[in-house]
């Protein structure tokens, strides 16, 4: 019993901090429409100046005083980034809002790093609350009852703020209609600016208040992000109740996990996700969203063409070029387009459901490394031989994405997009904890070709086969019936569905589909590589192939390829420089602001412009 | 005709390739009550919108006390005293009718009509009874009144209705005839689109007929009786 109540209150106090940032994230989002990825840098960021603080100011002032500095600090953060980054895309697709905070992440990361240094840091205890008391015989730290004394005031703060106050009744309108409420002379850029330096104010104090029990490092962002993800959904986008409800649900629920189910602490949370969102697709207390702008990107799609003879001729040479490598390439060349190639695959893929079906997936990498991971166990447990392990990775990714789409079909933009996260995440935790069968940290390793492909130049060959004839079949996918049934699906599912299309089911195969391509990459992955580990499962993953789709430009199956080979190349030159990730992040903030048709797209523009390409016409 | 406090000039009005209003011209005086009358698409709403900033005309200007407001974010707009009372109404259905009063509200206004919440209550009863009570569960009527009420919160010197009497019970229509009636006592100036003729004829001193968002006719009511084919070829009667 005594055990029971110290696990309860231990679950209350880790819900504190997790509270703190979700309604932070629901409060943004309520108001901008705009779901902030690097809701969890600011967490991060919270701790980070939380920390400096307190080793400058001392006593209970200090200590107390410099979570709420560290809260108002990282408002102002808050504030900067979004005059700076999101003002000027606050009319763009939910896409390229998602894209740039992820690139305002990768800055948060490196500034963090070059300001603190990379060693984890200790959180220094609250004075007055070091020792610990017995309830019930078990002891229970004294920071965390303070913890739990403090979040009620928490709530019923920002229950004021938002029922009570001026500010609290524009914040509600605008969730509902803000263009109406500029109508009645509310200036919304301010609102939004203030929205956000509260919620991103909130996030900070999140962090710094969990100081005394976490400390700060530089993985915080990531790792809170999906468990922020979860309660936000759980609880229904928006809503604070809703939030508090569910990071109250999570955190006492992990910390039974931990008891009780040692190795399933993270599946757990993403377990509940599911069911709950099976039963109320909107979370607990959240209401039904309008269907947002998804894939269509900024100004109407040109019409599709098939490639006109230019465009097969190069296409075409770059084949016979790639295809002769063995005969004029180093083998170092052989094995770099090797992962050029598999990469594309995987982009190629992501580039199918995003473009076609305006299905914004975040979790893309479980197919990817999913499928790999399918292999691998076959080789590692059956002995199954390579030529069938292989067929097995996107058979089996296929399989995970008619299992993961039951779910996540149903639901649409934002919502969609975290589901998916989610849900990656879920896979991602399975293989970690589930050490004895996949190897947790420490991967499979020995999963190699078979004999006559464990050539150098006979797995490029054999994977230029696969990769390109993968592409090419995505494209003649798009270009069938079932691909523009699927455009149809996108544009409008009231649409579609009065035209005898059954959307739902439409959407599903599709994103099967483009699921068992990313396996099949996986698949020619794993073999290349001879070992597999669970960090091609991570967001970090999804993410990258996102980044390039979008670089490449979102529009075209080129821009995927594209911007592939491009950040396959250089991602060797830029993960040497030191600070490369804050070069990528301002390099994705500058292209979604300055040039959001992707690499492809702004070429094609510049070269109508020129004279050099016929409008219209060009690579698909 | 008075001083003009709003002169529409030359408007072209899109949406998206859409070509709404096509180089639609008029003024109205202050302490004017003006109807804008035509037919379902005729692109009363979009005058609107447009007037309000909602829609950005891509030609044309909007000159309101003098001032060229052409290309305002419309909470500026509203800010320098346009209120607009949308044809779907639009209130927050999450609010209670005061926090709906309080999104609207502004400071007092020169030269225009000062209202408070209490003074609106007045004006409408139905609203005061339910001052704590959601948006939600209300009829068309009180939806309708308690956007006015919004929008005078605002204390604006000219108000546009689109479409007041649309969807509401015919007692509550007359009762609605006399507010405005009222506000022109009270020095306000009022443009209201309308489809019902009789009401327009009611409340307002001047019609104002577009029809393909061009202007087809702009008049008084006494010369539009003597002109039938007009309202025969215009308005849906
Ligand atoms: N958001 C929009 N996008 C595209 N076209 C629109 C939009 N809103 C209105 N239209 C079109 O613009 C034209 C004018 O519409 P508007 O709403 O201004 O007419 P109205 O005179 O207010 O009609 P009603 O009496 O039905 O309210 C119509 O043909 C309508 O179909
Ligand atoms: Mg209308």
């Amino acid at each position: 019993m005594g055990l029971l109540i110290a696990q309860l209150l231990t679950g209350l106090a880790n819900a504190a901090a997790l509270f703190l940032v979700a309604s932070g994230l629901s409060l943004i989002f309520g108001v901008t429409r705009i779901v902030n990825f690097a809701h969890g840098s600011f967490y991060m960021l919270g701790a980070y100046i939380g920390l400096t603080l307190m080793n400058i100011l001392p006593g209970h002032v200090g200590f107390w005083g410099s979570i709420l500095l560290a809260g108002i600090a990282v408002g102002l953060i808050g504030v900067v980034v979004e005059i700076l980054v999101l003002r000027p895309i606050y009319r763009a697709p939910e896409l390229f809002q998602l894209v740039a905070t992820f690139g305002v992440i990768l800055v948060i990361q490196d500034l963090t790093l070059m300001t603190w240094g990379a060693e984890d840091q200790l959180g220094p205890r609250a004075p007055g609350l070091r020792g610990v008391i017995r309830i019930l015989g078990e002891p229970v730290p004294l920071y965390d009852l303070a913890l739990i004394g403090i979040t009620p005031f928490v709530l019923f703060g920002l229950w004021w703020l938002i029922t009570k106050t001026r500010l609290g009744v524009l914040v509600r309108a605008a969730t509902q209609d803000r263009e109406m409420v500029g109508a009645l002379g509310v200036n919304q850029s301010w609102l939004f600016t203030g929205v956000f330096f509260l919620g991103s104010a909130l996030a900070g104090l999140g962090g710094a208040i969990q100081l005394p029990k976490g400390g700060a490092d530089l993985l915080m962002d990531f790792n809170i992000i999906a468990a922020v993800f979860v309660v936000v959904v759980i609880g229904g986008m928006g809503s604070l109740p809703g939030a508090f409800i569910a990071s109250v649900l999570i955190s006492v629920l992990n910390v039974f996990g931990v008891a009780y189910l040692p190795s399933s602490t993270l599946v757990l949370m993403f377990v509940v996700m599911a069911i709950v969102l099976t039963v109320r697709p909107f979370g607990l207390l959240g209401r039904e969203e309008v269907a947002g702008e998804h894939g269509q990107v900024g100004e109407p799609e040109r019409p599709i063409r098939p490639f006109g003879l230019t465009g097969r001729l190069i296409f075409g040479a770059i084949v016979l070029a790639l295809a002769l490598l063995p005969l004029y390439g180093s083998p170092f060349a052989q094995v770099l387009i090797t992962d050029i190639v598999i990469f594309c695959l995987f982009a190629a893929s992501l580039q199918f459901i995003l473009a076609s079906g305006g299905l914004v997936s975040f979790g893309h990498a479980m197919f990817f490394g999913g499928g790999a991971y399918v292999s691998a166990l076959a080789v590692t447990y059956a002995d199954t031989p390579m030529e069938l392990a292989f067929l097995l990775a996107p058979l089996g990714a296929g399989l995970i994405a008619i299992l993961v789409g039951w779910f996540c079909i149903r639901l649409s933009g934002v919502y969609f997009a975290m589901l998916t996260l989610a849900f990656s995440q879920l896979i991602w935790s399975l293989v970690f904890q589930w050490g004895e069968v996949t190897g947790g940290d420490d991967g499979l390793v020995n999963i190699w070709p078979a004999a006559w492909l464990s050539d150098t130049t006979a797995y490029y060959l054999f994977t230029l086969l696969v990769g390109l004839g993968g592409i090419v079949f995505l494209r003649h996918v798009i270009h069938s019936p079932f691909g523009y049934a699927l455009r149809a699906t996108r544009d409008s599912a009231r649409q579609a569905e009065a035209t005898g299309i059954d959307v739902r089911r439409v959407q599903w195969v599709a994103f099967a589909f483009a699921g068992m391509m990313a396996g099949l990459a996986g698949g020619l992955f794993v073999f290349s590589k001879g070992s597999i580990f669970p960090n091609e499962l991570e967001i970090a993953k999804s993410f990258d192939a996102l980044i390039v789709v979008f670089l490449g430009g979102v529009k075209t199956l080129s821009g995927a390829v594209v911007g592939g080979a491009f950040f396959e190349s250089v991602k060797d030159w830029l993960t040497r420089l030191e600070y490369w990730r804050l070069v990528l992040g301002l390099v994705i903030i500058g292209v979604v602001i300055v040039a959001p048709e992707g690499i492809v797209g702004t070429a094609r523009r510049v070269g109508e412009r020129l004279g050099l390409v016929k409008e219209g016409e060009g690579t698909r | 005709m008075a001083e003009p406090i709003l002169e529409v000039d030359a408007l072209h009005s899109f949406y998206g390739k859409a070509h709404i209003l096509n180089g639609l011209s008029f003024s109205v005086g202050r302490g004017e009550v003006v109807a804008l009358l035509g037919r379902n698409g005729a692109g009363k709403t979009t005058t609107m919108k447009s007037v309000m900033q909602l829609v950005r005309p891509r030609e044309g200007k909007v000159r309101f006390g003098g001032e060229d407001i052409t290309g305002w974010p419309a909470h500026r707009v509203a800010r320098r005293g346009l209120g607009y009372v949308p044809e779907e109404r639009r209130i927050f259905t999450d609010l209670t009718i005061l926090e709906n009063l309080e999104v609207g509200r502004q400071a007092r206004r020169e030269g225009a009509p000062f209202w408070t919440v209490e003074a609106l209550f007045e004006l409408f009863p139905n609203l005061s009874e339910r001052r704590h009570n959601r948006g939600k569960a209300m009829s068309g009527g009180e939806q309708q009144m308690l956007t006015i009420a919004r929008t005078l919160m605002g204390n604006p010197g000219l108000l546009l209705l689109d479409e007041p009497s649309e969807g509401i019970a015919p007692v509550i229509v007359e009762q609605m005839a006399r507010t405005i009636l009222r506000f022109k006592d009270e020095g306000l100036t009022v443009i209201i689109s309308e489809q019902n003729l009789h009401f327009a004829r009611a409340v307002a001193d001047r019609a104002v007929i577009i029809e393909g968002g061009e202007k087809k006719f702009d008049g008084s009511f006494a010369e539009l009786e003597n002109h039938p084919e007009i309202r025969d070829a215009y308005l849906s009667v």
